[in-house]
């Protein structure tokens, strides 16, 4: 049965049903509804709810509770999800699972409360020091958010990694029509790290502080196998009418529903438009671009930021075709309108300079 | 079809539930429907305004650059949301507190005295329910015979002790227009 849920809301249910027992967070808006949802309903799923007395506490939390062996979540908002980078780097050294929610509001510093997509680049390039990763996840309605969540603690759990669920203020306010009968029942993952007390077993330990830089380097090459591991089989993205297109958009989250109804008018003018949408922000679809790219040059890169995923999509196409970028940066929301004349006008540009 | 409705007003005159009643009708209508509230840093007494969508396919953006329907329950309200209604849009003041004469020439004004109609009921805070009551029959957005059906379920398990008073208000509103 369907439910109409705010993002925030749906994303709470979602964890409780993919089996998260503990909830740690710290109020900040555009999140609050999270926070709120899972005070009311953890005790009610016999989970633990906490809300701590800052952001570092409720992420240091998570990391506690993941090496006890629980499925453990926090969420913030991007000066929050900031506080928060130093525990995420402690979770990707000492390999343990974790899900992070950051719903995205405008920056830099204090910024606004309004929804934005500004924290691309501290998502996908770990946020935190040290040679990490974490996996992103990006969805684009309230229902691919709610079937997002058991796709994260499966991920955290199968590769012992943090993964971030970047969404947007507006994504996480909004309500939808939300259905979670998708969320089966949850995978068994045999946990031989966890700290759950040495009797009659040898004693284990979970640390990252590593004094001896040979074992450093071998643990971060051990990292860096498993994200390469990641990155060969995790990808994930949506294509939309990309079969015949001649001009190809790029956007996630929110940005990709404004530029779907953006295409859909550019079909109108018989502008052959297409969508890319990565879900999965790293591992980034690159192979997918670079495939692409052997039949389409045209790439156009729509962000609510002043450009950061459009810096993966170079790197994908290694100089190969041509990409232009339109963004709204500081919390300001496009329209589809909006986005359809300045693709228009890109497009008839375009064809101008190639009949010259 | 797509139709962007803003409900406005001020803060605690039940603009939020009149947006969620709405938007729960139709997602059980079966329809595509999306609800955002506004959620500015708003002050006590301030405006409160949602966005309800609703369309026949899927919805791009939840945000109304330029509705077709305006539901204004407030002065303040009225003021900055007529300005952004559609040319020809519709929109349904609270005539009761809200002064039209500043009007644009090109939209449709629905005058409903709501105070006055609620407290025939005896219950001023069904103000909202009588407006959406006159909204729905003007604007046909949801059937109203399936919203009064559903009322229980669209109002949930914590409003059943209201779900009379309610259903009043809304038919109240419902049959102003009609008549």
């Amino acid at each position: 049965m369907k439910r109409l849920m705010s993002g925030n809301a749906a994303l709470g249910e979602a964890a409780i049903l993919s089996g998260c027992t503990c909830y740690f967070g710290y109020p900040i808006t555009p999140q609050n509804e999270l926070t709120e949802y899972m005070a009311k309903r953890m005790p009610e799923a016999g989970g633990v709810f906490i809300q701590s007395e800052s952001e570092i506490a409720a992420i240091n939390m998570v990391l506690g509770a993941s090496v006890a062996g629980a499925r453990a979540m926090t969420s913030s908002s991007s000066p929050g999800i900031s506080l928060k980078q130093e525990g995420i780097s402690y979770l990707a050294a000492d390999e343990l699972p974790a899900v992070i929610v950051n719903m995205v509001r405008g920056g830099p510093g204090m910024g606004n409360i309004s929804p934005a997509q500004s924290d691309y680049l501290q998502a996908t390039r770990g946020g935190g020091h040290g040679d990490y990763r974490t996996i992103v996840l990006a969805p684009s309605s309230v229902q691919e958010l709610a079937d997002i969540v058991p796709v994260a603690f499966d991920l955290a759990d199968a590769y012992r990694n943090p993964v971030i669920i970047l969404g947007d203020g507006m994504l996480g306010q909004m309500m939808e029509p939300v259905d979670f009968s998708n969320i089966k029942k949850i995978k068994d993952y045999p946990k031989d790290y966890i700290l759950t007390g040495a009797d009659n077993r040898p004693s284990r330990m979970v640390r990252s502080l590593l004094f001896d830089t040979k074992e450093e380097e071998e643990h971060n090459w051990k990292l860096y196998r498993k994200f390469q591991r990641i990155e060969n089989s995790e990808v994930r993205f949506e294509t939309f009418l990309i079969d015949d297109a001649e001009i190809v958009v790029v956007a996630y989250g929110i940005a990709a529903r404004i530029a779907k109804g953006a295409i859909k008018r550019l079909r109108q003018d018989n502008i052959r438009a297409g969508l890319l949408r990565p879900i999965t922000l790293w591992p980034f679809p690159s192979k997918k671009i670079k495939e692409i790219a052997k039949y389409i040059t045209d790439f156009f890169v729509f962000e609510m930021s002043t450009g950061q995923m459009i810096d993966d999509v170079r790197l994908a196409l290694e100089g190969k075709g041509h990409i232009s970028f339109y963004g709204r940066p500081g919390g300001v929301i496009p329209t589809p309108i909006e986005l359809a004349r300045i693709v228009s006008r890109h497009y008839f540009q375009t064809q101008k300079v190639r009949k010259q | 079809m797509l139709i962007k409705t803003v409900f406005s007003g001020f803060g605690g005159q039940g603009v939020l539930s009149m947006g969620f009643t709405m938007a729960n009708a139709a997602m059980l209508e079966g329809r595509y429907v999306t609800y955002l509230p506004s959620y500015g840093v708003e002050v006590r007494g301030g405006t409160a305004n949602c966005t309800v969508v609703v369309s026949d396919e899927e919805i791009a953006s939840p945000v109304a650059s330029e509705p077709e329907f305006v539901v204004a329950m407030n002065q303040p309200s009225f003021v900055r949301f007529q300005s952004i209604l559609q040319s020809g849009g519709l929109i349904c003041v609270n005539s009761s507190l809200v002064n039209t004469s500043t009007a644009r020439g090109d939209i449709e004004i629905l005058a409903v005295p709501t105070s006055e109609l609620a407290e025939k009921l005896g219950q001023i805070r069904v103000a909202n329910m009588v407006m959406l009551g006159a909204f729905i029959r003007a604007s046909n957005i949801v059937s109203f015979d399936f919203l009064i059906e559903h009322l229980p379920e669209i109002l949930g398990e914590g409003k059943s002790k209201l779900i009379k008073l309610n259903k009043d208000a809304l038919e109240l509103g419902y049959n102003f227009i009609k008549e």
